[in-house]
C-alpha cells in the first residue's frame, strides 16, 4: 500500500525511549520506497540518516535483530499494533504510516529493544532438556515414528521471540504466569521417548502458582505465532496430563 | 585441592556451546559469552542437514569415503589428519544430537532418514526439515542451560569481546569485553579462552549471514597478533534470494531433493548444470555451481528477464514430499517473495555465505597464542579452499569436541592459576580498551560509519568473491585504505552512554576493515585458482607454488599497520592429491587397513 501524500516515500513512526524508566516520545521518519522492502531495511536506512520528517537530526532507532529470516527470534516489536518479527513485516503488505513500538509486556531497555530475559528463566524452569548420561559416545537414539518427528518439529520450531506472550493477556510483568512458549516446551520433551522418563518433573513445574491453570484461554497466542506452532493444543495436551498426574499422586 | 580453572568461551554458536559441554564434562566451570542470548546464534540459519557416514542406505558409504568427498571438495588445501578425525567422529555426533532430542526426520522404520547433498553421490545427511541448525542448537542451547541451573556455567549474554589479555610470557590469561547496554567494559580471568565467534559474512554487506556476523571479534585476533589462515576463501553459495537488507539463503537441501536449476534458451528450459556436469548435475560443490550460475547470467545474458538471478524448481516434486522435508524453506521463500514453490521456480542469485579461512589452530584447536582457541567457522581447519554443504555444523560441533577437554588439559598445565597472574596485566589490557572505547564515543567527523560499512561491502562483494582479477583486488585494497582514513572522520550522531549501538558499530568496523585486508591481499598474492579462489588470468591449480596455508600476521607501521603474509606446507600425507573435476566421477581412494 502506497503512502497516500508521496508514494515514492515510506512514512514509519518510531516509538522512541532513551532508557528505562525514561518517557517515550514517537518520531516520525520518511525513507525512499524500494519493491521488496521490508521494516528491518527502513531502519537500516534510518541508521544511515537518522532525521526526522521535521529535518531534526536525531539518534538512529535501537532494534535487535540477528538473523532476518525469521529463524533467530531477535527482532520482535509491535508493528502496527501487531507482535511480530520485523525481518518478514514487508513494507507493500502494511498500511501507511507504520508505527513501529517495543513489545509492552517486558521491560524497555531502548527503543525498540526489550528485556526478555525472563523466558529463558521459564525454560530452566520447566527443564526444559533431554537428561543425557553425557554427551560421549553411547550409540543411537531411541526409535521413533516419522509422525512423532513432525509433531515434536513444530513445537521445537519455537524461536522464543515473546509474540505469544505479548498477545497474552494473563502474561505480563505483574503476573507470575510462564505464558505458552513455556508450556508448549513441556510437551515437546515430554512426547520424547527420553524425555518422558522425567514427565512428571515437567508436568510438576507448571501446576504451581503461574502454571498453567493460569491461562485464560484466550487463544491469542496460536493467531501470533510466526511459527505457527499450535500452542493452544500444547496447553490443552499438558493440561490434560497435569490433571492425570494429579489425580494419580492423591491416589498413588 | 588447587582452585578449579574457569574457561571463557565467547561466542554461543554449535562450537562454542559444544565446547562448553564437553569443558563441563571435563570438570570445568565455564564463563560463556554472546552478543546475543545464544539461542539466537547465527548456527539457527543453517538449513539443510549435517553429514556423516552412517550408511543405513546399502550405499556402502564410510567415513574414509565422506573423508575423500571432503578432501577433494576442499581442492587439496585443508590439512588431511583432523579432516579424517571429524570425518570418523560424524556417525557418533549425529547419533548424538539424536540422543539430545534433535526431530531428525525418520524413515518407516524408525531411523533417522539422509538425503543428499554437494559433492557427493551418498545419502549422508541427516536433516531436521529444513532448519537443521535451528533444531541442533537448541538442542546444545538445552544442554547448556542445564549445566547453568547445576552451577557449571555462568551467561554473559549481551556482551561482546574486545580482546585477549595476556601475561608476561604472552600467554592468554583472560579476556576484555564491553556490555552492549550498560556500556561497562571488565576483564575477566581464565585458565583458556575460546573464541567460537563464527564467519565474517558482514565484511561484504549483504550476504547469507546474520548481521552479528562481524567477523571483529577474529578480527581483534589479528591485530593483537593472532596468525589468520586462508582468508582469501570465501564461499559463495550458489542459490540465495536477493533482498534489500540480506541475501537470504536457500539450502541446498532444495538440490538434494531433487531441484533443478535452469534458465531459458532459445525458447526452451536449459539445465545448465545438468550438461555441464553430467556426473554429479545439480549437485556440484557450491563453488562450481556458483560459477556456472555467473557465466549463464554475465557471459552469456540469460539471467531470467534480464535480471541477475536463475531459476531453482521444485514444482515438478510432489507437494506433500516438499513440506515434509523443505517446509522451513519453503515459507522463507513464501514470506519474502510472496510466491509458493511448490508452484512456481523460485527465483534466486549467488551469494557470500561461509569463510573457509579464519584463525590458524593446531590439532588442539589451539590459535598461535597459548591459551587461546579458536572453534567453528572462526577457525581455518577443515575446509580448505571449498566446503561441502553440511559439513559445517558438523565442523563446529567436533571443533568444541576437541577444543573442550584440550582446554581442561592445557590448565591442568599451567604453573600459575589465573587469579594469581599479576592485576598489572589486566589492568593494563582494560585501560587499552577503555581509551579505545571513549576516544570512538567523541569522533566528531561528517563521515557516517554505517555509510562507510555499505561501500566497504559494496567493494567487497563486487570485486573479492566469484572471479577475481588483480587490478580489481589491487583496487579494493587502496579503497579499504581510503575507508580507513575516512573512518577517523567519523561522527556518533549518538552520545549516550546506553545500548549505543553507533559506538559499538564504529567500533566494530574497524577492525572489520583491517580483516577486509587480509582477505583482499591474500586473495590478490595467490596467483591460481582453486576452489572457490578463481582468478581467469590463473585458471589453473598450482600445486608447486599454492598448495600453502596462507598465513597473515599484523605488521605495525604507518597509521593502520597492514597484514604480513607467509605460506605453510599443507598436510596431504593421507590422500595424494589429484585434479578435481565434476563433469566425471571423482573416482575414490582406498582407506589403509589400519583405518
Amino acid at each position: 500500500m502506497a503512502n497516500e501524500t508521496d508514494p515514492k516515500m515510506v512514512e514509519v513512526h518510531v516509538k522512541r525511549q532513551e532508557k528505562p524508566g525514561a518517557p517515550s516520545q514517537w518520531e516520525v521518519f520518511r525513507v525512499k520506497y524500494r519493491p521488496n522492502l521490508n521494516v528491518i531495511a527502513v531502519l537500516q536506512d534510518l541508521q544511515i540518516r537518522p532525521v526526522t520528517v521535521e529535518g531534526k537530526a536525531t539518534t538512529p532507532p535501537a532494534w535487535e535483530s540477528a538473523c532476518l529470516e525469521e529463524v533467530c527470534g531477535s527482532c520482535s516489536m509491535l508493528i502496527n499494533g501487531k507482535p511480530r518479527q520485523a525481518c518478514t513485516a514487508l513494507i507493500d503488505q502494511l498500511q501507511q504510516p507504520i508505527r513501529l513500538e517495543p513489545f509492552s509486556k517486558f521491560p524497555v531497555i531502548r527503543d525498540l529493544i526489550v528485556d526478555r530475559s525472563r523466558m529463558f528463566d521459564h525454560l530452566k524452569q520447566v527443564r526444559a532438556w533431554i537428561p543425557v548420561d553425557g554427551t560421549y559416545d553411547l550409540g543411537q537414539g531411541p526409535r521413533y515414528s516419522q509422525e512423532l518427528a513432525l509433531t515434536r518439529y513444530k513445537m521445537s520450531e519455537c524461536m522464543t521471540c515473546g509474540c505469544c506472550l505479548e498477545a497474552c493477556p494473563q502474561y505480563g510483568t505483574h503476573s507470575p504466569f510462564i505464558g505458552p512458549q513455556a508450556i508448549n516446551q513441556v510437551r515437546l520433551f515430554n512426547t520424547h521417548p527420553t524425555g518422558a522418563l522425567n514427565a512428571s518433573e515437567r508436568l510438576e513445574s507448571v501446576m504451581g502458582e503461574g502454571g498453567i491453570t493460569d491461562c485464560g484461554d484466550a487463544q491469542n497466542c496460536v493467531k501470533v505465532c510466526p511459527k505457527k506452532i499450535p500452542l493452544t493444543e500444547s496447553i490443552a495436551e499438558v493440561s490434560r496430563a497435569t490433571t492425570l498426574h494429579a489425580i494419580k499422586t492423591l491416589v498413588g | 585441592m588447587a582452585e578449579t580453572h574457569r574457561l571463557v568461551v565467547v561466542g554461543g554458536g554449535l562450537a562454542g556451546l559444544m565446547t562448553t559441554i564437553r569443558a563441563c564434562e571435563a570438570g570445568m566451570e565455564v564463563d560463556l559469552f554472546s552478543v546475543v542470548p545464544v539461542k539466537r546464534s547465527h548456527s539457527v540459519c543453517a538449513q539443510g542437514g549435517i553429514n556423516g557416514a552412517v550408511n543405513t542406505k546399502g550405499e556402502g558409504d564410510s567415513p574414509w569415503e565422506h573423508f575423500d568427498d571432503s578432501v577433494y571438495g576442499g581442492d587439496f588445501l585443508a590439512n588431511q589428519p583432523p579432516v579424517l578425525k571429524m570425518c570418523e567422529a560424524a556417525p557418533g555426533i549425529i547419533y548424538l544430537m539424536d540422543r539430545l532430542g534433535v526431530p531428525f526426520n525418520r524413515t518407516g522404520e524408525g531411523l533417522m532418514d539422509f538425503r543428499r547433498f554437494g559433492g557427493t553421490k551418498h545419502h549422508r545427511t541427516a536433516f531436521a526439515g529444513a532448519s537443521t541448525g535451528q533444531q541442533l542448537l537448541y538442542a546444545l542451547d538445552e544442554q547448556v542451560r542445564r549445566f547453568e541451573v547445576e552451577g557449571k556455567v555462568r551467561k554473559f549474554e549481551g556482551w561482546e569481546y574486545l580482546g585477549a589479555v595476556k601475561d608476561g610470557e604472552g600467554v592468554c590469561r583472560g579476556i576484555v569485553a564491553t556490555h552492549l547496554v550498560t556500556m561497562e567494559v571488565r576483564v575477566f580471568r581464565a585458565g583458556a579462552v575460546a573464541l567460537a565467534t563464527g564467519g565474517p559474512g558482514m565484511l561484504f554487506g549483504k550476504s547469507t549471514n546474520s548481521v552479528i556476523n562481524t567477523g571483529s571479534a577474529a578480527a581483534i585476533s589479528y591485530l593483537q597478533g593472532v596468525k589468520y589462515a586462508n582468508g582469501e576463501f570465501i564461499q559463495v553459495h550458489p542459490t540465495a534470494i536477493p533482498g534489500e537488507d540480506k541475501l537470504r539463503l536457500m539450502s541446498e537441501s532444495a538440490r538434494g531433493e531433487g531441484g533443478r536449476v535452469w534458465v531459458m534458451k532459445e525458447g526452451k528450459p536449459w539445465y545448465f548444470l545438468e550438461e555441464m556436469y553430467p556426473a554429479y548435475g545439480n549437485l556440484v560443490p557450491r563453488d562450481i555451481a556458483t560459477r556456472a550460475i555467473h557465466k549463464v547470467v554475465y557471459d552469456m545474458g540469460l539471467g531470467i528477464d534480464g535480471n541477475a538471478v536463475v531459476y531453482l524448481d521444485l514444482s515438478h516434486i510432489p507437494a506433500a514430499t516438499l513440506k515434509k522435508k523443505l517446509g522451513a524453506i519453503l515459507d522463507i521463500y513464501e514470506k519474502f517473495m510472496g510466491d509458493d514453490p511448490t508452484k512456481v521456480p523460485m527465483k534466486v542469485f549467488p551469494a557470500v555465505h561461509y569463510s573457509m579461512g579464519g584463525l590458524w589452530v593446531d590439532y588442539d584447536q589451539m590459535t598461535s597464542t597459548p591459551g587461546l582457541f579458536a572453534v567453528g567457522e572462526v577457525d581455518y581447519s577443515i575446509h580448505g579452499a571449498n566446503r561441502l554443504g553440511a559439513n559445517s555444523l558438523l565442523s563446529c560441533i567436533y571443533a568444541g569436541m576437541v577444543a573442550g577437554p584440550a582446554m581442561a588439559k592445557w590448565c591442568k598445565g599451567l604453573k600459575k592459576h589465573e587469579n594469581e597472574v599479576p592485576s598489572s596485566f589486566f589492568d593494563g589490557a582494560l585501560k587499552q580498551q577503555i581509551d579505545l572505547v571513549e576516544k570512538v564515543k567523541k569522533m566528531d567527523g561528517p563521515e557516517n560509519p554505517f555509510q562507510l560499512a555499505r561501500e566497504l561491502g559494496e567493494w567487497m562483494t563486487r570485486n573479492v568473491t566469484v572471479t577475481r582479477y588483480n587490478p580489481k583486488l589491487q583496487a579494493t585494497d587502496d579503497k579499504i585504505q581510503e575507508l580507513q582514513s575516512r573512518w577517523k572522520n567519523c561522527g556518533i550522531s549518538d552520545r549516550g552512554n546506553w545500548a549505543n549501538q553507533s559506538v559499538h558499530h564504529t567500533r566494530q568496523l574497524y577492525a572489520m576493515m583491517q580483516l577486509a585486508r587480509v582477505v583482499t591481499l591474500g586473495a590478490l598474492r595467490r596467483n591460481e585458482s582453486r576452489g572457490a579462489h578463481y582468478k581467469p588470468d590463473f585458471p589453473n591449480r598450482d600445486d608447486a607454488n599454492f598448495m600453502k596455508t596462507t598465513i597473515a600476521q599484523y605488521r605495525e607501521g604507518g597509521v593502520f599497520g597492514e597484514p604480513g603474509f607467509s605460506y605453510d606446507p599443507v598436510d596431504v600425507s593421507l590422500i595424494k592429491p589429484r585434479p578435481r573435476k565434476y563433469d566425471v566421477d571423482k573416482g575414490g581412494t582406498v582407506a589403509p587397513t589400519a583405518h
